[in-house]
């Protein structure tokens, strides 16, 4: 291994490790104020909205179709009531079948 | 390099093991390692695992062709699994790649790094909330482990998250990760091209697993998801910022907007009561 590559690594390493920890250690949880509580309570489903688009779409540049597709496979599948791993699976199929026909 | 490929080999069998007994369990229901496990600790272990097992399909295809680019970008098998052993996140890994291909110095990418990742302040702040309490020292270990990915499964997960089920979770994702890092590496070469494709489509079908059951239980949840949705787009199609803060600043909006939209709802209710 070269000694600057791992500097590097252990470099990346702690910058990605502090936010990660440091939330642990500020706070005790359960003692910001109310509307700061409700604001930390929306982050999951702002978060997921924001990781899945604009992305789901761009997952293969050269045909938007395919990622709408994929995206449209896996919202039917989840409203359906499908488990999470059924909608993975199922989308992933979805898709395999879609670029076989193409 | 004797001692980095038998660390390697260490890793590789110690994890492999534990994901294909991971895989074997979760799929068979795990009833015969629910009957070895006595205490509460270890069966929410056991459903960390099986929530995480989403996660592990979905960082299988990212891992093997990260493990292929360090390859070509001139990093060595123990260079790049010490890379995913000890950063640990996807997007910045890559990054990095392109970074050392295109000779940028070791300060910038250590700096590009921390700007991507960043958006993990806002999740362990909001998964604070959420998780029991216990020993710091717990909490600073499965930190570690908290990734876009980690982070929905737990925080989607109803109720309180025990400190079990935050390990089982992310065991499944970092062994995954790891190892498949590795395997990239060594086989150099990327899954089927159909396959390859298509599996990239997991973590995001993961996500919207993990999404619409809340969905469909809450109007509240639809506008936070449509909102981080569109304020996302709007910052990276119109490449307004760089994706990491694109994310965090999405998100902070949307849920500081609905959340001020419910309390003045709330406020306007209670005075036409009185």
């Amino acid at each position: 291994m070269k000694a600057e590559i791992v500097w590097m690594i252990l470099g990346m390493g702690l910058v990605t490790y502090i936010p990660r920890m440091m939330p642990f250690v500020l706070f005790k949880g359960k003692e910001l104020p109310p509307f700061i509580q409700g604001v930390l309570k929306n982050v999951p489903y702002a978060t997921l909205g924001a990781l899945i688009f604009p992305a789901i779409i761009f997952i293969q540049k050269e045909d938007i179709w395919y990622g709408v597709i994929g995206a449209v496979a896996a919202f039917i599948a989840a409203i359906l009531g499908a488990n999470v791993i059924v909608v993975v699976i199922g989308s992933i199929a979805v898709l395999s079948i879609y670029s076989y026909l193409m | 390099m004797v001692l980095g490929a038998m660390f390697f080999y260490f890793i590789l069998t110690e994890n492999l093991l534990l994901f294909i007994l991971t895989c074997v369990s979760a799929t068979r229901g795990g009833i015969e390692l629910a009957d070895l496990a006595f205490s509460k600790e270890s069966s929410e272990f056991k459903k960390g695992l099986q929530a995480g097992i989403s996660i592990g399909i979905g960082y299988f295809p990212i891992a093997l062709t990260f493990g292929l680019l360090a390859k070509t970008s001139g990093l060595s098998l123990s260079e790049t699994v010490l890379m995913s052993l000890i950063v640990f996140a996807g997007a910045s890994q890559y990054i990095s790649l392109s970074l050392i291909a295109y000779g940028t110095g070791i300060f910038e990418i250590i700096l590009t790094t921390f700007i991507v990742n960043i958006r993990h302040f806002l999740m362990s702040t909001s998964l604070n909330e959420k998780v029991e309490e216990d020993h710091l020292i717990n909490k600073l270990i499965y930190s570690f482990g908290i990734t876009d990915e980690t982070f929905s499964v737990v925080a989607t997960k109803e109720g309180p998250a025990a400190t079990g089920f935050l390990f089982g979770v992310i065991s499944v994702s970092y062994s995954s990760w790891v190892v498949f890092s590795g395997l990239g590496h060594l086989i150099g070469a990327n899954l089927p091209q159909t396959l390859q494709e298509s599996m990239g489509v997991a973590l995001y079908a993961m996500f919207i697993g993990l999404l619409v059951p809340s969905m469909k239980k809450s109007v509240k949840v639809v506008f936070l998801a449509v909102l981080g949705a569109i304020f996302n787009s709007i910052f990276t199609i119109g490449d307004l910022m760089a994706q990491g803060w694109a994310i965090v600043t999405a998100t902070i909006l949307s849920a500081v907007i609905i959340e001020s939209v419910e309390v003045i709802k709330r406020n306007r209710s209670v005075r036409n009561e009185s």
